[in-house]
C-alpha cells in the first residue's frame, strides 16, 4: 500500500441488453497521474467514465474512487470528483460569474471562498472583462476552458474529462492542456478521453480500449516500443485495425 | 439548506432572464381572464326566429310581440310560407321557427286548448336547448297571462295559478363571470405550477446540464425543492395577481375568507408541482413534456367543471373527475369565493388534496434518479 491509487477498477462491466459496452475492465490510476483513455467511437470509453462518475450503475465488477466504493459511497465519491462531459454543460443563460457562483455554491464553498475562487479563476483565464457576460456569447474555446476551471473549482482529487477539446482550435487546445498540467501539478488526478493522438502523448500513461476491452495500457513511450511504432497514431491504428 | 439557496438563486435568475417568462406571468392571466370570461358566456342572446303566423289573430300577434320583446329573440322573417322558414333553418339564418297554426285563437277560446309548433336548429345542442327553454318559458308566461285575462271573464271556472318564483343563491344575478373567473384562475395556477416546472427540469436534460448536476453531491431533495419552489411562489403570486384583476375588472365578490383560497392553492400546487416533476422524470425533451402536459391540461379543464358542470356529466365521467385535482381546486375556490365556505365545508377537500400531493410526489421522487 505504498502507492496511493486514485482509481482502482476490477472487472468493471456494463451491459445494455445483450450489448456489452464495457467488458470487465481492470486498471489502476495513481494519484496525480494524467491518464489518457483512448479508443475508437463506441469502444466504451464514455460508458466506463460515466460509471466511475456515478452517472451509470455498473452491471458487475468493482471500483473505488479515491478509496471510496462507487456503489455504496456515492456521495463521498461525488465530493471528490470533477467532471466535464462531451456536451457543453454550463448554463448559457447565466453569466460567467453566475455559473462559477452556482457550481461553487452547490459544492459547499463559503461566500469568501467563492469570491476568491472567482477572482482567481477569471484572472487565470484572462476573462476579467467577460465575467458579467452571458456564457452563450463566448467562443467555444473559452467555454471549454471555463468549463474545465469550473469542474475543478472545488479542488477535487480526480477530474474526469470526456473529449474536452473536441472542435477546439490547436492554440486553444494547447492552452487547455496548460490548464490540465497546472491542475496535475497541484496533485489532481486527470482522467481524460481524447481522439487527438498528439494529446495522447501528453499523458503519463494511456490505455486503449477496443470493443469494450482494454487492449493496451502503458506509458506512450513503452507502447510505441511494444508495437514497434513511430507515433501513438500508429499504435492506435494497429490496435483498432486488429479488430476488423 | 445552503445548496437550496444556490439553486433558487440560479433558477430565479434564469426564469426572469427568459424573455417569455414575464409575459407568461403578467399578460397571460389578464388576457385569459378578460377574453375567456367574456367569451365563455352561457347566456345566449340574439337568437333569430322565423314566425309563421297562419292565424293572424289578436292573440297570435300578442304572442309574437311578447316573444320579440324579450332580449333573447330577434325576428328574422315573418311569413305564411313554411317552406321559406324551413329554408332559413336549413341555411342557418334562423335558430328557431315558431308556427302558429290557423284557428289558434278560435281553438284557444272554444276548446281551451291550442297547439303551437316550434322547430329548433339543434346543430349546437346547448344553444338549441337554451332557445327552446327561453321560448317555452315565454310561451308559458303568455299562457298564464291569457288565463288571467279569462279569469276576469269566467270567475267560477278560473284555473288555479301556480307561480314559480326563482331566486338564484350565491350568484343572484347569474353573472357568469363570477363563475368563470375562479375557474380560469384555477387553470392559470395549474399551468404555471405544474407545466412550466416540469418543462424547466426537462430543459436541464435537454441542455445536458443535468449530467453536470448529477456528478455533484447535490441531494435529490435539494434539487427537487430548488427546482419546484420558484414555481410554487410564482403560481401563488399569479393567483393573487389574477384575483386582483378579477376584482378590479369584474368586481368579483369574495364572500369567504380569501386565506382559504390561498391555503388550498398552496396544497393544490404541491400536487401539481409533483405532477410536473413526474412528467419530467419520464420525458427527455421539452417537446415531449409539453405534449404530455397538454394532454393532462385538456383533461383537467374539460373534466374540471370549468365549462360544464361535473354534476351534468355521465356517471362514468363523474367517476373520472374524482381523480382530477383541478376539479377540486376549481370547486373549492368557487365555494369559498361565491358561497363563503369555511373550514368545516372544505376540510374534506383539503384531505383529498393532501392525498393527491403525497401520492404524486411519492411516485415522482421514486422515479427520479440521479443515475441513468
Amino acid at each position: 500500500m505504498s502507492k496511493q491509487y486514485a482509481i482502482v477498477t476490477k472487472a468493471l462491466t456494463k451491459r445494455f441488453g445483450h450489448f456489452t459496452a464495457t467488458d470487465a475492465i481492470t486498471f489502476e490510476v495513481e494519484q496525480g497521474e494524467i491518464f489518457g483513455f483512448l479508443g475508437a467511437n463506441g469502444a466504451g470509453k464514455t460508458t466506463a467514465m460515466r460509471m466511475l462518475c456515478g452517472l451509470l450503475t455498473p452491471t458487475s465488477g468493482e471500483a473505488t474512487i479515491a478509496g471510496y466504493d462507487i456503489y455504496k459511497q456515492t456521495e463521498q465519491v461525488k465530493k471528490r470528483i470533477g467532471y466535464m462531459s462531451q456536451k457543453f454543460s454550463l448554463y448559457e443563460d447565466l453569466t460567467v460569474k453566475e455559473n462559477i457562483r452556482f457550481y461553487a455554491g452547490i459544492y459547499g464553498l463559503s461566500n469568501q471562498q467563492i469570491k476568491e475562487k472567482t477572482a482567481e479563476l477569471l484572472r487565470k483565464l484572462q476573462m476579467e472583462k467577460e465575467g458579467g457576460q452571458l456564457v452563450s456569447s463566448l467562443p467555444l474555446g473559452w467555454k471549454q476552458k471555463l468549463s474545465f476551471s469550473i469542474a475543478v473549482i472545488h479542488d477535487p482529487s480526480i477530474v474526469f474529462l470526456d473529449e474536452p477539446t473536441g472542435g477546439v482550435d490547436p492554440i486553444t487546445r494547447r492552452q487547455f492542456w496548460d490548464l490540465i498540467y497546472e491542475a496535475a501539478d497541484r496533485g489532481v488526478t486527470i482522467f481524460v478521453t481524447t481522439h487527438y493522438m498528439d494529446e495522447a502523448e501528453y499523458c503519463n500513461r494511456i490505455s486503449i480500449m477496443v470493443d469494450g476491452k482494454i487492449k493496451a495500457l502503458d506509458t506512450p513511450r513503452k507502447l510505441k516500443e511494444q508495437f514497434n511504432a513511430d507515433s501513438m497514431n500508429d499504435v492506435f491504428l494497429q490496435l483498432a485495425r486488429a479488430k476488423s | 439548506m445552503r445548496t437550496i439557496f444556490f439553486i433558487l438563486q440560479k433558477e430565479f435568475l434564469q426564469i426572469f432572464r427568459n424573455r417569455s417568462m414575464l409575459p407568461i406571468i403578467f399578460v397571460v392571466p389578464v388576457v385569459q381572464l378578460l377574453v375567456l370570461s367574456f367569451a365563455a358566456n352561457y347566456e345566449i342572446k340574439n337568437l333569430t326566429v322565423d314566425i309563421i303566423d297562419q292565424d293572424g289573430s289578436t292573440w297570435s300577434r300578442q304572442l309574437r310581440d311578447k316573444l320579440l320583446a324579450s332580449d333573447y329573440f330577434s325576428l328574422y322573417r315573418q311569413t305564411y310560407d313554411p317552406k321559406e322558414a324551413y329554408n332559413d333553418l336549413a341555411m342557418d339564418r334562423a335558430d328557431l321557427v315558431l308556427t302558429i297554426p290557423p284557428h289558434f285563437e278560435r281553438d284557444l277560446v272554444r276548446e281551451d286548448e291550442a297547439s303551437l309548433q316550434m322547430m329548433v336548429n339543434a346543430i349546437n345542442g346547448s344553444k338549441a336547448g337554451l332557445a327552446a327553454g327561453y321560448a317555452s318559458s315565454i310561451i308559458g308566461s303568455f299562457n298564464r297571462q291569457i288565463r288571467l285575462d279569462w279569469l276576469a271573464l269566467d270567475e267560477d271556472n278560473g284555473p288555479a295559478r301556480i307561480a314559480v318564483d326563482f331566486r338564484y343563491w350565491y350568484n343572484p344575478d347569474m353573472n357568469y363571470k363570477y363563475f368563470m373567473v375562479p375557474g380560469i384562475l384555477g387553470v392559470l395556477v395549474t399551468l404555471i405550477g405544474g407545466f412550466l416546472s416540469g418543462m424547466n427540469i426537462v430543459k436541464e436534460k435537454e441542455m445536458g446540464t443535468i449530467e453536470q448536476l448529477n456528478v455533484t453531491p447535490i441531494r435529490k431533495f435539494h434539487f427537487i425543492t430548488g427546482k419546484l419552489l420558484p414555481f410554487w411562489i410564482i403560481a401563488l403570486f399569479e393567483l393573487a395577481f389574477g384575483l386582483l384583476v378579477g376584482k378590479l375588472v369584474f368586481g368579483l365578490p369574495v364572500v369567504g375568507n380569501i386565506g382559504w383560497v390561498f391555503l388550498y392553492a398552496a396544497v393544490y400546487l404541491l400536487a401539481i408541482l409533483g405532477l410536473g416533476l413526474l412528467i419530467s422524470t419520464f420525458t427527455d425533451t421539452q417537446q415531449q413534456s409539453m405534449f404530455i402536459s397538454w394532454f393532462f391540461l385538456i383533461i383537467f379543464i374539460l373534466m374540471g367543471g370549468l365549462f360544464t358542470p361535473v354534476e351534468s356529466m355521465p356517471e362514468w365521467a363523474q367517476q373520472i373527475t374524482l381523480f382530477n385535482p383541478a376539479a377540486y381546486f376549481i370547486k373549492v375556490i368557487r365555494m369559498v369565493m361565491l358561497k363563503g365556505s369555511g373550514w368545516e365545508d372544505i376540510r374534506y377537500y383539503f384531505g383529498i388534496m393532501f392525498v393527491f400531493a403525497a401520492v404524486i410526489n411519492g411516485v415522482a421522487i421514486w422515479n427520479y434518479r440521479k443515475t441513468v
